[in-house]
């Protein structure tokens, strides 16, 4: 007669550190943790050796030294003797200005040909087809410098816009000479406020407030009795007619500046530099392919029945896209849409390649080469686009979890 | 009386009516008569494609309006009136009006080599042939299975070829360029970058707290930071962080930081095809009682990089343009040598040419890529529908 009696050993043995799966996480953990200490400890230990050896320490001291450099568009006060910390602000300000503009022009575009590429118009669907897959098979790099080239190469110089050039030759201000377009950057005329403008501001901002009034107005009595106004018209009277009304009254308070040629440049009016409009373009353009991609699978993604369902409710084709079908499209839509805005920020520091003074070309490139302080600088350039990057993403979360699908 | 026209069922009149020749019913079939002459044959093609309304027929005519303009400037430019043989722009505007292709063919080897030695242009070119082969047993599954060992062992016999050593002359990183340089830093980014982002997807999906910390910490810090950044800071900064006295090849460092910087992009992509799998398949396989890795292996990653195959090739693609980010840190890929060449006096003053070329380049190479991964995608399409 046997007995099996199962050997219960409650000690504790070092090879159950592996074996048992109680334990196993807690000693790779453990372990990967020190490897990861050693590995940074080794890294930290190199640098202090390598910067001790160059003679160089590690503080941020030369953000308050004069950066003794130019900058050829700033949004704020900058001169050579601002501070290498101004400097770098000018840069942060450069890219914002260009990444926000480019995020709207993309997204118009984007939308546009998105929509387009599902027309049931032959050429202009496979127009769109070729635009998309042209943008999206050459690199962003590619599209600036050939953008910049066409601005350089094709749009007429300054001293092409004089009286005395030959006519065959001379180039013209468009929009009435409210634009004018050449190769060293556009010109656009800017408005002039004249005494008066600020009641004109203040009959514009009582008619917004009525507009919304009445919007919420129009919406309770549609919920309540079912009929519908046509809000939109009534809303363009109601801002529209007083304030022109009050434009007129008040004697045309606001003048145009236009950009006037005076010796070798135009003056006048706002001026975007070829390199900012040819970063601005390229990167709409790239973007712009991607995000027609987006609109054109998130239009897709709904499905045929949801628009069927909405016509056998009685509703018009307009209202059946923009009650219906786009409210579900977004859902796919905005997602991606929101990680393509992140990229065309981290795209905007190719502004290197055509000297747009972005961050990267202010803090990470003019600064970094002339105080010689790499680490600093590339630290803080990449502590400036995680910032925007985890801001970002932190929305895009917020947005994500208001619009999820409520399942049950 | 409504009786007396329609009798009922079985009375004797309607078996009358019903078996009485009754003039105007059709005996025989009429032959179909043609549609339309609007809706077929190449009119009603037009009429349903290009002009089904007066917008569509608007957008039409502007559309194919601006088509007509850009092939009247591009295709005499580019074809009719272009110049293959020459030695400079000058030459090349005397001799036509349109696109000065002699650059390309004069400089094609600069294109493709770089500076690399021209005697020694044998090597990158055995080193490409072999990485086809290579790539074969990767691609294309009837390929011989064995041949994945010679896959393994490539990178270094690439190595060897294109650096020297070995009996081979040694070949200097800063002669490196061109389309080599490109097709260096994309194949070893695509082939580093995909190992190391399955281990960050599975590192940011595990219940180790210490290990998914790391893996997000990683994955969302590259991800946050643009490449041209760490391209930064393979030129400038990665010697700091070695031991004193060591002295990284540039390319070798801009290698490093490229693969890193897919393989960020890469771990979420895999993260997305592993989260797509149902529970059930993990629950399966831990019934079957595979341990963690078996059960990665043999289940769940298999179904996981199946999904994610677009996302994978898409991230490829991005590598691949990507690259053209290192002409910025002073690399000669096919964009950086773009300046050398126009910084020569015979070629002062040529852009078109260049910059087209490098783009055709691009859109080849990208543009097979993307329909590879459609094959791949209707090839593995295992599920029933």
């Amino acid at each position: 007669m046997s007995t099996t009696t199962m050997a219960r050993d409650d000690g504790f043995r070092i090879g159950m550190l592996l074996s048992d799966t109680r334990y196993r996480s807690y000693t790779i953990q453990v372990i990967a943790m020190f490897v990861a200490m050693l590995g940074f400890a080794w890294l930290v230990d190199n640098t202090i050796k390598n910067l001790a050896a160059l003679g160089k320490d590690f503080s941020f001291s030369f953000l308050w030294q004069p950066a003794s450099y130019d900058i050829n568009q700033t949004l704020i006060d900058y001169t050579s003797r601002s501070t290498n910390f101004r400097a770098a602000m000018v840069g942060i300000l450069n890219t914002l200005l260009v990444a926000v503009l480019g995020c709207a022009t993309a997204t118009l575009i984007g939308v546009l040909a998105g929509v387009l590429r599902l027309s049931k118009n032959w050429l202009v669907a496979r127009l769109m087809t070729i635009y998309v897959e042209t943008m999206r098979n050459v690199p962003v790099l590619i599209w600036i410098l050939i953008t910049a080239a066409v601005i350089n190469e094709f749009l007429p110089a300054p001293n092409q816009f004089r009286e005395s050039v030959d006519p065959a030759l001379r180039a013209s201000p468009i929009l009435g000479g409210l634009l004018v377009l050449t190769n060293r950057g556009f010109y656009l005329a800017s408005p002039v406020w004249l005494d008066g403008s600020e009641i004109l501001g203040i009959v514009l901002l009582i008619c917004l407030a009525a507009a919304i009034l009445f919007r919420r107005w129009a919406a309770k009595r549609q919920a309540a009795t079912g009929r519908i106004l046509p809000v939109g018209w009534i809303v363009a009277g109601i801002v529209v007619l007083p304030t022109l009304l009050a434009f007129l009254m008040l004697g045309m308070p606001i003048g145009v500046d236009y950009p006037t040629l005076k010796g070798f440049n135009f003056q006048g009016g706002v001026y975007a530099r070829d390199s900012f409009i040819a970063l601005w373009l390229a990167l709409s353009l790239y973007t712009g392919a991607f995000i027609a991609e987006i609109v054109r699978s998130g239009i897709l993604a709904v499905s045929h029945g949801q628009s069927e369902a909405a016509f056998a409710l009685g509703l018009r084709p307009n209202r059946t896209m923009r009650l219906v079908v786009l409210p579900q499209a977004l859902r796919v839509i905005i997602p991606p849409l929101i990680s393509q805005y992140l990229n065309l920020t981290k795209n905007s520091s190719l502004a290197i390649a055509v000297g747009y003074m972005d961050v990267t070309g202010t803090l990470g490139g003019i600064t970094l080469n002339q105080t010689g302080r790499e680490m600093e600088c590339i630290l803080l350039l990449m502590g400036f686009y995680l910032v925007v990057s985890l801001v970002i993403s932190a929305v895009m979360n917020i947005y994500n979890s208001r619009v999820k699908l409520q399942e049950r | 009386m409504p009786d007396e026209q329609f009798p009922a069922e079985n009375s004797p009149a309607r078996r009358i009516v019903e078996h009485r020749p009754i003039a105007f019913v059709a005996d025989r079939q009429i032959p179909p008569s043609p549609p339309p002459a609007a809706t077929t044959g190449v009119v009603g093609w037009l009429r349903q494609n290009l002009f089904s309304s007066w917008l569509n027929g608007l957008l039409t005519l502007v559309a194919g309006y601006v088509v007509f303009r850009l092939l009247a400037v591009v295709v005499p430019w580019l074809f009719l009136n272009s110049t293959w043989e020459a030695s400079s722009l000058s030459e090349c505007r005397a001799l036509d009006t349109g696109a000065c292709l002699a650059v390309i063919n004069e400089r094609f080897g600069q294109f493709i080599y770089g500076f690399y030695p021209s005697e020694l242009r044998w090597r990158p070119n055995l080193a490409f042939v072999l990485l086809l082969v290579a790539l074969a047993p990767v691609l294309f599954d009837r390929v011989p299975r064995k041949l994945l060992w010679f896959s393994i062992v490539y990178p270094f016999i690439a190595y060897v070829l294109l650096w020297g050593g070995f009996g081979l002359r040694p070949v200097g990183s800063e002669q490196f360029g061109g389309f080599l340089l490109t097709m260096i830093i994309g194949v070893t980014g695509i082939a580093g970058s995909l190992p190391i982002g399955i281990l960050l997807a599975l590192g940011r999906q595990s219940d180790m707290p210490f290990i998914k910390a790391m893996c997000v910490g990683f994955i969302e810090f590259i991800r946050g930071v643009p490449l041209i950044t760490l391209l930064f800071v393979a030129s400038t900064l990665l010697n700091y962080f070695l031991p004193p006295g060591t002295n990284f090849d540039i390319i070798m460092r801009v290698l490093i930081m490229v693969t890193l910087f897919a393989s960020a992009y890469m771990a979420e992509v895999i993260r997305g095809g592993l989260a797509a799998l149902p529970k059930g398949q993990y629950e399966a396989a831990d019934a079957l009682g595979f341990d963690y890795w078996k059960s990665m292996r043999l289940v769940i990653l298999p179904q996981a990089l199946k999904i994610s195959i677009p996302g994978i090739v898409n991230t490829f693609i991005g590598l691949f343009k990507d690259t053209t980010l290192v002409a910025i840190i002073g690399l000669l890929d096919p964009l950086g040598i773009t300046n050398p060449i126009r910084a020569d006096t015979n070629w002062n003053g040529i852009v078109w040419e260049l910059y087209g070329f490098v783009a055709l380049f691009f859109f080849i190479c990208c543009f097979s890529m993307s329909r590879y991964s459609m094959y791949l995608e209707r090839k593995l399409q295992t599920g029933h529908r």
